[in-house]
């Protein structure tokens, strides 16, 4: 079972280069390799095969997880067109977006203080809404318009809304424990 | 490279081999064994017919060791040498026992794991498990009239490494070769769907006598996906049994109980929850060693009432596993109710309510993780089987490294598909700094006194630079049992430097290898006559094949292949009926890469010819 570890993510999913991508393709494509690639496939052969068998799964999966989440898809296909998407270094966001930041993270400290899992709830679908926005202008700027530069800082967006995903995530949880 | 064996077309193929495999459900009150006989899945009883083998292990003065149904009986007469539960300590420290004061044992705290104090001296719950292992493979193979080629055990999806480790390290102790550790609601989602031809997103609820899971699968055509997994390693049936035990003692006025009464009223409180699944109440009474008698009547709404809280304690964790898959109750097909304490009615009902749905509670709680994991490793140990299916499971709970100020940064998120890696780059924070201390830890919180520290490891030998020049990448990569290795690499400009740790509870290498001698020790001159017999049966069969592939194809080699070929089978001819198995192994490795060629040739061959959808297998 040879594996060619050079691929690039999509190329092994076969899948095209684009960030508009169909979901249950994804899935099939990934059964399908796992289904062949998988280390319960190689359990009762040698260690050597086992050992091939548990990286190229490895691959596999994070190829999946990496293709799935739109943001780190976005991120991958600048990846491969040579674009760093600055997002430890580049802090430069428009005025409007970084308000819009502090408000809704300043309601989510709140929202914590006061163990208010309803307003969580509230914030979480609208940043959901505010994510998908983003997506399908990213998805235009990496399919449509070729515009790197542009993508790059609807990651960097996305970067700040995954954050604030999480913080908000963390909330919820302190209060189910 | 092996050797094909290609059946001709209306010719049967070699006849193989059925590898006798077994599933162990290692659990806390009971354990089973169970494997695939004709295709279908049964668990296998001891020679009084009886399924469940008692988690119990008895240690006399005399060294004779007791497992099971013979155990229990001692637990009440010799309390402190008597393990019950000894699942609830594997991979624990004392400090993780929030009832160590009820058990009449006495513990020894040793770094990772707690060790318990016997009359025949200190055991490790690792050495325990390896005895209720032991017993069930000897059950397995006096069943099945054969050495078995492998084993998979389960282990609660919510068992940290150090827990799956110490889980693993007991089956080895045991003999076992471990084909895998499969995760329990898993195991029984896989029994379940195959059985049922289920489709869809199901939620399997487990609770077991001291462990809690939930795991959210979504099934399709063949594939068990897990999304998301939770649970409480340290929650089970024993709680509630314990909250009983807790009334009995206030009702009835006692106090300083010993070890003796302790563990009576414990048999007598577990009882008596049974009992409430199917009455509306029970009476208790125990004549405890004072002479005092208890007689009390508990009925089910006190019951429910004093352990309300525990049934509440597995909603959060349901919560948390169907925010983790991003669901909501109405995208759940099923709830598949697994363990024995998901018997109580107020359990099901907190379930259903929870839904909207009443939970599926067809199957037998007790025997579905076994029978799940017997098709598992009759699957794994190579087993033709009709319908073939994957399972695609998850960790449980992150993983990660300390960083500065005693904080937690994860590197692989709780609920990845395995198996996974991840690389993570870290630099030196001082000019000519040449080591660097790596923390390796598991669990959700912020901070690092919060999580399970794994492992501490020291990268020696970095290059002295300047601060923050040297490029330092750790490495994570959890297999599919999902255990971790770590390894750390400096990669500055030809330079590295590497290590790699195995997680482990604090258990030292050599004392692994202590136990492992304790128990092969009479066991050392048997294992090498059957490794001398392995090697010749591997031998033989694959000369014999050789021969007869030669017979039919020998055309496609060239003369001087064709020399290689047979100057190796006369090789392993010579040493095959000799005594040394190593020599027998490497010659016949030696056939196997002097075939390599002609079985791709007669691949080829078989190919043009037309003959595919022929089975090939493999031999060697």
């Amino acid at each position: 079972m040879a594996f060619d570890f050079s691929q690039d993510h999509f190329s092994l999913l076969g899948l095209p280069h684009t960030f508009v991508l169909d979901d249950a393709a994804l899935e099939a494509a990934y059964r399908g390799l796992q289904s062949q690639y998988h280390p319960d496939r190689a359990a009762s052969l040698p260690d050597a095969d086992k050992r091939q068998a548990l990286q190229a799964a490895t691959r596999v999966n994070e190829a999946f997880q990496i293709l799935k989440s739109p943001l780190s898809r976005g991120r991958y296909l600048l990846k491969l067109a040579g674009v760093d998407t600055q997002e430890e270094t580049n802090t430069a966001m428009p005025v409007a977006f970084l308000m819009q930041q502090m408000e809704w993270r300043e309601s989510v400290v709140e929202a914590r203080a006061n163990q208010d899992m309803a307003v969580l709830d509230q914030l979480a679908q609208d940043l959901r809404g505010e994510r998908l926005g983003l997506e399908a202008s990213l998805g235009r700027c990496l399919d449509e318009q070729h515009d790197y530069i542009g993508a790059a800082l609807i990651v960097r967006k996305l970067r700040f809304l995954e954050k604030l995903d999480q913080a908000i995530g963390d909330a919820i949880e302190v209060l189910l424990d | 490279m092996a050797l094909f064996q290609i059946a001709e077309p209306g010719e049967a193929p070699a006849p193989h081999q059925h590898r006798l495999a077994v599933g162990i459900d290692l659990g806390t009150t009971n354990s089973l064994v169970a494997t695939v006989r004709n295709g279908s899945a049964t668990v296998l009883p001891d020679e009084r017919g009886r399924n469940l083998l008692p988690s119990i292990v008895h240690y006399a003065a005399d060294g004779q060791i007791t497992i099971g149904h013979r155990a229990q009986a001692k637990q009440t007469e010799d309390p402190r040498n008597t393990i019950v539960s000894v699942k609830r300590f594997m991979g624990r420290g004392v400090k993780d026992l929030p009832d160590s004061a009820t058990t009449p044992y006495r513990f020894v705290d040793a770094p990772g794991m707690l060790k318990l104090k016997t009359v025949v001296g200190e055991k490790s719950p690792v050495e325990v498990s390896a005895d209720i292992l032991r017993a069930l493979k000897q059950r397995a193979e006096a069943s099945l009239g054969g050495e078995l080629i492998g084993a998979v055990i389960t282990v609660p999806a919510y068992f940290d490494d150090a827990q799956r480790q110490a889980t693993k390290d007991a089956a080895m102790l045991a003999g076992l070769n471990v084909l895998r550790l499969l995760n329990e609601p898993t195991a029984a989602a896989v029994a379940y769907g195959l059985e049922n031809a289920a489709e869809g997103t199901y939620v399997v609820y487990d609770l077991g006598g001291g462990t809690f899971d939930v795991s959210i699968l979504k099934l399709t055509r063949g594939v068990f996906e897990v999304l998301a997994t939770s649970g409480d390693s340290a929650l089970g049936g024993d709680d509630f049994d314990q909250r009983i035990f807790c009334w009995i003692v206030e009702k009835a006025g006692l106090s300083l109980l010993g070890d003796h009464d302790t563990r009576l009223l414990l048999t007598r409180a577990r009882e008596a929850k049974e009992a409430l699944s199917e009455h509306d109440s029970t009476r208790i009474t125990a004549k405890l060693q004072s002479g005092t008698v208890v007689d009390l009547e508990l009925n089910v709404e006190t019951f429910e009432t004093i352990s309300k809280n525990l049934v509440q304690k597995t909603i959060n964790p349901l919560r948390k596993a169907m925010r983790d898959a991003k669901l909501g109750v109405d995208d759940i097909k099923g709830v598949v109710m697994v363990g024995g304490a998901t018997r109580m009615p107020h359990v099901r009902r907190a379930v259903a309510e929870f839904f909207g749905r009443e939970p599926l509670t067809n199957l037998d709680p007790d025997k579905v993780v076994a029978l799940g994991a017997a098709m598992q490793a009759n699957a794994l140990a190579g087993n033709k089987s009709d319908d073939e299916w994957l399972l695609l499971d998850v960790i449980p709970l992150s993983l990660g490294l300390e960083t500065m100020g005693g904080l937690a940064e994860k590197v692989i998120p709780r609920n990845s598909t395995i198996p996974t890696a991840r690389a993570q780059d870290f630099t030196t924070y001082k000019d000519g700094q040449t080591a660097m201390a790596i923390h390796v830890m598991q669990g959700e919180r912020e901070l690092v006194a919060d999580c399970r520290s794994l492992a501490r490891f020291e990268l020696r030998g970095i290059p002295p630079m300047a601060a923050g020049a040297a490029r330092i990448r750790v490495t994570f990569q959890v297999d599919a049992d999902g255990l971790l290795a770590v390894s750390a690499r400096e990669q500055s400009i030809g330079v590295e430097a590497s290590i790699t740790v195995k997680p482990s509870y604090g258990l030292a290498d050599n004392e692994i290898a202590r136990m492992l001698q304790d128990s092969l020790a009479n066991a050392g001159a048997d294992m090498q006559a059957r490794s001398l017999a392995e090697a010749r049966v591997e031998a033989s069969s694959l000369i014999a094949a050789t021969v007869a592939a030669l017979a039919v194809d020998a055309s496609l080699l060239s003369e001087a292949e064709h020399k290689d070929v047979q100057a190796a089978i006369a090789l392993l001819n010579e040493t095959v009926m000799g005594e040394d198995a190593v020599m027998i192994r490497t010659r016949t490795e030696a056939l196997n890469h002097a075939t390599g060629k002609f079985a791709e040739l007669r691949m080829d061959n078989a190919v043009k010819r037309g003959l595919t959808g022929q089975k090939l297998s493999e031999l060697g």
